[in-house]
Parts: structure tokens; C-alpha cells; sequence
């Protein structure tokens, strides 16, 4: 998806933009199996349920998500409505053959608000390495600059104000069959070959556009 | 294998000197991992022997190695009277000191089938949870809905209130201990559902592992502590 706020209306379990084992060695098909196919796939049938014959019935995710975060006071469904929306922003954050240096405007700007990748790289590492529990840790835009901002089990940065560009899921289902309590090397493995530079740059187009239309 | 917690004594790596006499010679208290009182693969097919070994070795050596490092920290923070420092230690301390002491109750709330593992509670504790909760399967079904029902990482606790003299099935997220539900809350038995307890054997269907977990729990430790706490 290319906007960073993406309505899903039907409340789809969206396939990954790639096959279940085409992000191997570095995250297996079996982890997408279970993943994709049982974790992501029960928040979104489970939303279906708890919204069914309520108000939110029919209204889009980030609606859902907004009116449940409730301020932080969490309302019932917005577990199920964020992490369906949070896996499919993660899918979509990941492509074969990925990861390492972006180029072009998304370094200059990662260089202007973190000074260098390699700092964007070490403050994003840390925040998925602290994040205690489960929960994500993001690249996001708001005010017109980069941040990297950590949260704790479905929360995302909808919720937080800023538009988010880049995700990794940190909870420990993400990483368990692969990389067992070892979350330094999954997050390793993540920047250096999973990220796709090219969905952050679209979602980052998308948010300034965004901004921009409402200044 | 006999369970031991380990405490040793270690002194601070600066002695503080005035002119004419030593000022502070502290030693800090640090950790060990506490050995399991059964082999990694005793609690079979219940839990795996995979799980054990990887959440004994890895995770709860790791809660243990981190709460020494931030007690240094702690320590150090202290003689220096930063207040800050100190301030900032706490999240620190309280994730893994809490990971160290949870976990050292986990171990000792399992037992192999052949050493009493899922043997219901009799006495005093077996009458209490009658009392309280219909019966054990009542108990049982209560904490296994509460334990699924957790958002993320977290523990389903069966407690007992010592101020008001009863049991009480409670939730608490990431390693929070019971006392954060209640100061009079003392815990006969965790359970713990961070998904690394159970996901190298059940992955996703947490249900499943809460239905046989009770199969090794060990309710004489707990029978134990509630008798202790009674009296």
C-alpha cells in the first residue's frame, strides 16, 4: 500500500506482496506460515467478530483503530484492529533481496534528521532491542522529520500522531522459530536483508503529501 | 539437582578514599540462575525439553546477567548521589528483577508427573480452592481463559490475599510482579504466557499450552507457600 493510513474496509488478511518462503534464509517459510497464516490472519477474523451488529461495524481500520485506542484507555477491539493492521504494514515494510543503505532522498533525509544511517541504524536497533515485551519498533514522520519511536503490544503511531514508514515486530512470534530469544540477530537480519527501502520511500511521498494537503 | 539460589558477595570496583580514612567499602549482593530441581526434558511431552533448556539458559540467565549489570549500575549511581541516574536504573531493575524473580517461582510451580507433577492439591489449599472456586477444574478453567486472554507478554497468577484471607486469579503484563495488583497479593502459582514459554512446541494456539501445562504443575510448592503465608 502506498499511503501510510490505508482504509481496509473489509477487513482483509492481505497476502504478503511476496510468496511465503521467498524471504528465506533470512526469515523462514515456516515463520510466514504461522505469522501470516495463523497470527494475522485470527486478528483480522477476530475483528470481523467483535465488530459485527456494533457501530464500528463496516467503518475503515483507522477508524477503528483511533476510536479504540481511546486515548490510550484501550476499548476491546483495538487489539485486534491495530495488529491487523500493523502485520500488514509489516509484510508490505519487507521484500526479498532487501535491507542494507537506501539511497536518494530518503538517505539525505535520514543523514539531515539522525546525521548518518549508521546512527538511524544503531537508534532503530535500539529501540526494537528495549522495546520489553511484546510490541514494534517504527520509523515515522511527523512535523516534517524523521523519528524512530518504539511501542508496546498493538499500539502504532496512527494512534501517536505521526505516520509511520518502517516496521519491525518485535513480539516474540516474529522471531521465535528462527532466531528463538535471540532478537538482537532477527533485528540485524531485518535491517541488513529484509527492508524495503522502496515501500518506505512511497509511504514517506504519501505522508508529506498528506501534511502537506492539510497545512 | 538441588534448587539454590546463589548469592554472592562482591565488592564495588572503587573504594572511596578520603585523606585519612576509607569512607565506603560496600559489597553488592548479585545473582546466580537457580538450578532447575529436574532435568530439561523431565516435564515431557507437557512442556518440551527445548523450551526448558532455552527458557531456563537463555531468558532467565539473561534477567539475571542484567540485573546484576543495572544493581552495579544502581550501586555505583548511588555513591555518586545521582539522583537521576538512579531514577533512570529503575525501569531496568524492575523488567529484570522481576523477569529473575518470577521465573525462580515458575520453576519451582513445575514438577515431573513421576515427583508429584499435576497431582491435585489436598489439604488446606485443595479445601481453599473448593471454597473459592467450585472446585479445581473451576480453578483451572478460570486461569487457563485469564492466561489466554492476555495481550502480549504476561503471567496468569493464582494468589492469595493475605489481608483478606482468600484466593485470587489475577493477570499481570510483561514481568510485573502479582504484588502490582495488590500489596497483600502473595503468589502460590504463575503461569508464564510470554510466548517464548510455549511457541518452539504449541506456535500460536497458547490454549493448548495452557491445557497441559497443568499437567506438570506442582502443587505441593504451592500448598507450601499457602500454608506458610496461613499461619
Amino acid at each position: 500500500m502506498a499511503a501510510s493510513t490505508a482504509v481496509t474496509a473489509n477487513y482483509v488478511l492481505k497476502p504478503p506482496p511476496y510468496a511465503l518462503d521467498a524471504l528465506e534464509p533470512h526469515m523462514s517459510k515456516q515463520t510466514l506460515e504461522f505469522h501470516w497464516g495463523k497470527h494475522h490472519r485470527a486478528y483480522v477474523d477476530n475483528l470481523k467478530k467483535q465488530v459485527l451488529g456494533t457501530e464500528l461495524e463496516g467503518k475503515p481500520l483507522d477508524h477503528i483503530i483511533n476510536k479504540t485506542y481511546n486515548n490510550g484507555d484501550l476499548l476491546p477491539a483495538f487489539n485486534n484492529a491495530a495488529q491487523a493492521w500493523n502485520h500488514e504494514f509489516f509484510w508490505e515494510s519487507m521484500k526479498p533481496n532487501g535491507g542494507g543503505k537506501p539511497s536518494g532522498e530518503l538517505l539525505a533525509l535520514l543523514e539531515r534528521d539522525f546525521t548518518s544511517y549508521e546512527k538511524f541504524y544503531e537508534e532503530f536497533n535500539a529501540a526494537a532491542a528495549t522495546q520489553f515485551g511484546a510490541g514494534w519498533a517504527w520509523l515515522a514522520y511527523a512535523n516534517d522529520k524523521l523519528k524512530v519511536v518504539k511501542t508496546p503490544n498493538a499500539v502504532n503511531p496512527l494512534v501517536l500522531g505521526s505516520f509511520p514508514l518502517l516496521t519491525i515486530d518485535v513480539w516474540e512470534h516474529a522471531y521465535y522459530l528462527d532466531f528463538q530469544n535471540r532478537r538482537p540477530d532477527y533485528i540485524k537480519t531485518f535491517m541488513n536483508n529484509l527492508v524495503s527501502w522502496e515501500a518506505v520511500s512511497a509511504r514517506l511521498e504519501a505522508a508529506k503529501a498528506a501534511s502537506s494537503s492539510s497545512a | 539437582m538441588a534448587i539454590r539460589c546463589v548469592a554472592s558477595r562482591r565488592t564495588l570496583a572503587g573504594l572511596k578514599e578520603t585523606s585519612s580514612r576509607l569512607i565506603g567499602f560496600r559489597g553488592i549482593q548479585t545473582f546466580t540462575l537457580p538450578d532447575l530441581p529436574y532435568d530439561y526434558g523431565a516435564l515431557e511431552p507437557a512442556i518440551s525439553g527445548e523450551i526448558m533448556q532455552i527458557h531456563h539458559q537463555k531468558h532467565h540467565q539473561t534477567y539475571v546477567t542484567n540485573y546484576n549489570n543495572a544493581l552495579e549500575q544502581l550501586d555505583q549511581a548511588v555513591s555518586k548521589g545521582d539522583a537521576s541516574a538512579v531514577v533512570k536504573l529503575q525501569s531496568a531493575i524492575k523488567f529484570n528483577g522481576a523477569g529473575h524473580v518470577n521465573h525462580s517461582i515458575f520453576w519451582k510451580n513445575l514438577a515431573p508427573v513421576k515427583e508429584g507433577g499435576g497431582e491435585p492439591p489436598k489439604g488446606s489449599l485443595g479445601s481453599a480452592i473448593d471454597t473459592h472456586f467450585g472446585s479445581l477444574e473451576g480453578l483451572v478453567k478460570k486461569m487457563s481463559a485469564e492466561g489466554a486472554a492476555v495481550q502480549g507478554s504476561g503471567w496468569v497468577w493464582l494468589g492469595l490475599d493475605k489481608e483478606l484471607k482468600k484466593l485470587v486469579v489475577d493477570t499481570t503484563a510483561n514481568q510485573d510482579p502479582l504484588v502490582t495488583k495488590g500489596g497483600s497479593l502473595v503468589p502460590l502459582v504463575g503461569i508464564d504466557v510470554w510466548e517464548h514459554a510455549y511457541y518452539l512446541q504449541y506456535k500460536n494456539v497458547r490454549p493448548e499450552y495452557l491445557k497441559n501445562v497443568w499437567k506438570v504443575i506442582n502443587w505441593k510448592y504451592a500448598s507450601e507457600i499457602y500454608e506458610k503465608e496461613c499461619n
